[in-house]
């Protein structure tokens, strides 16, 4: 697992990067009660804007940590999008991406330096 | 900017761990589990809400006093054991603060206002009422709002008497020997009780409606989307002194029949119309409406929305605001427009939003 700055996490499969928001991005958002619907077959840059994400308490957007193609979209957001932020790192992952530079990934941080990196901002 | 008001309930919240936030002045608690789960207890067992930040007034020789012409409430046709839900307005009609009076005895009046506006509240009708008959015993005064449809049941047992309140009904029960004013009013849609004390009293009751299983604690969060679920106002964002309660869709709360500040204000509204007027609308999807995001009719800017929220009970985003004249007729579709180019689509609908509380049961 990768994480960003801006409290995403990619999972990554051969060239597929599954996506989502961290357990502490869960928790600063609350219950999320909407997730907008990334656009399957859609191209993406690295930094993008991948989705809209709402909760009972604000609205944030998610950033693509990776460039190349959404493939997938959690077909549960949609009718439950709380799953986004009660299991923000396993059923409530948000898109798949298939990669056009898998490099970008692994530039990324790894979960300990993510945990340091939490510490800082706390 | 003052220092944040502690309630005296404040120790409890941090006990229990609440999430904490800035509300009209004072540090209050937003949730404590999340505010789905505490929304979802209140409309389905009983949630408990500390709500010592409103302000509480009293009148004494009542009639005397010349309330009832700085209020719209028909103070002398409250019953004693009755409240009634009412405005302090402007000579233009403008919406200074809304409040409900108990008429407690004969003569004596109680008055709750919001927590922003007790200063504000304390000087208008300071000018408007003969010296000396108004006091505000806000800091002397906890209140805890037991809302739900088991709140009744859950009261009862910590009270240990019978509380036959009708709705809007007041009265002075004993609670560990000492006493506290119970009405039978809230924010919510539900069945409830709003409980005025000493802060011991409410340290104990807040303690002891705990103790229950069926009740949970409940923050600011859950009880805006409960509100706004109903409908309910919320001074300061969707009512302000800018605002009439015609215009706001109120006025089934004004009595003509008596005099009032800003009475003939109104009136004029009445005949001449009025420039905007308050909606209420249901979106097509999850999507949370938010304050300030714009209204829009076939692309053309209307109005502002002034709250918004996701509803859990209605799986819909949902929300209030203010449109021009002839754009507020109900089924109409509108399109409520947010920053980045968010876009929600919504029909404009009768209140409240959700029916099925058991606010009369």
């Amino acid at each position: 697992m990768y994480y960003t700055k801006d409290h995403e996490w990619v999972k990554v499969e051969g060239n597929t990067a599954t996506v989502g928001i961290t357990e502490y991005a869960a928790k600063q958002l609350g219950d999320v009660t909407f997730v907008e619907k990334p656009v399957t077959g859609k191209d993406i840059k690295k930094g993008q804007v991948l989705c809209d994400v709402e909760s009972v308490k604000a609205a944030s957007e998610v950033y693509s940590p990776v460039s190349g193609k959404i493939a997938q979209v959690n077909g549960s957001m949609e009718e439950f999008p709380g799953i986004v932020s009660s299991l923000p790192e396993s059923d409530g992952w948000i898109a798949k991406i298939e990669m056009s530079d898998p490099s970008e990934a692994s530039q990324l941080m790894n979960a300990q330096q993510y945990g340091d990196y939490i510490r800082t901002i706390k | 900017m003052d220092e944040l008001k502690k309630t005296p309930l404040y120790e409890e919240h941090v006990r229990l761990k609440a999430q904490m936030g800035p509300f009209g002045g004072w540090i209050m608690p937003i949730y404590y589990s999340g505010i789905l789960e505490e929304h979802s207890r209140c409309r389905k067992e009983a949630a408990v809400f500390d709500i010592s930040h409103m302000g509480e007034f009293t009148v004494k020789d009542a009639l005397g006093s010349g309330i009832d012409r700085a209020v719209t409430q028909p103070v002398e046709r409250i019953r004693p054991g009755q409240g009634r839900y009412g405005f302090i307005l402007n000579e233009q009609g403008g919406i200074i603060d809304d409040l409900i009076i108990f008429r407690l005895e004969d003569n004596s009046l109680m008055l709750v206002v919001n927590a922003a506006t007790v200063g504000k509240d304390m000087k208008v009708l300071g000018e408007r009422m003969a010296p000396g008959s108004l006091a505000d015993i806000s800091s002397e005064t906890a209140k805890l709002d037991i809302q739900g449809p088991l709140s009744r049941e859950v009261l009862e047992n910590v009270t240990g008497t019978g509380l036959k309140l009708p709705y809007f009904g007041c009265g002075y029960f004993t609670v560990k020997g000492r006493r506290a004013l119970i009405g039978r009013t809230g924010y919510t849609g539900e069945l409830g009780y709003e409980i005025y004390s000493d802060p011991d009293t409410a340290g104990f009751l807040w303690r002891e409606l705990l103790k229950d299983a069926r009740v949970s604690p409940a923050g600011l969060g859950a009880r805006d989307i409960l509100r706004l679920e109903m409908g309910y106002s919320l001074y300061g964002s969707d009512i302000d002194e800018g605002t009439t309660p015609l215009e706001a869709g109120l006025e089934y709360f004004i009595n003509y029949d008596k005099e009032f500040i800003g009475r003939e204000a109104l009136i004029r509204q009445m005949k001449e119309g009025f420039e905007k007027k308050k909606i209420a609308f249901i979106s097509d999807s999850k999507r949370s409406p938010r304050q300030h995001y714009r209204i829009l009719s076939a692309d053309k800017d209307v109005g502002e929305v002034t709250s918004g929220t996701y509803s859990p009970m209605l799986s819909a985003g949902l929300g209030m605001g203010y449109v021009e004249k002839g754009y507020e007729k109900i089924g109409s579709e509108i399109t409520v427009a947010g920053t980045g180019g968010v876009r929600i689509n919504a029909r404009i609908t009768g209140l409240p939003f959700y029916r099925n509380g058991s606010l009369k049961n």
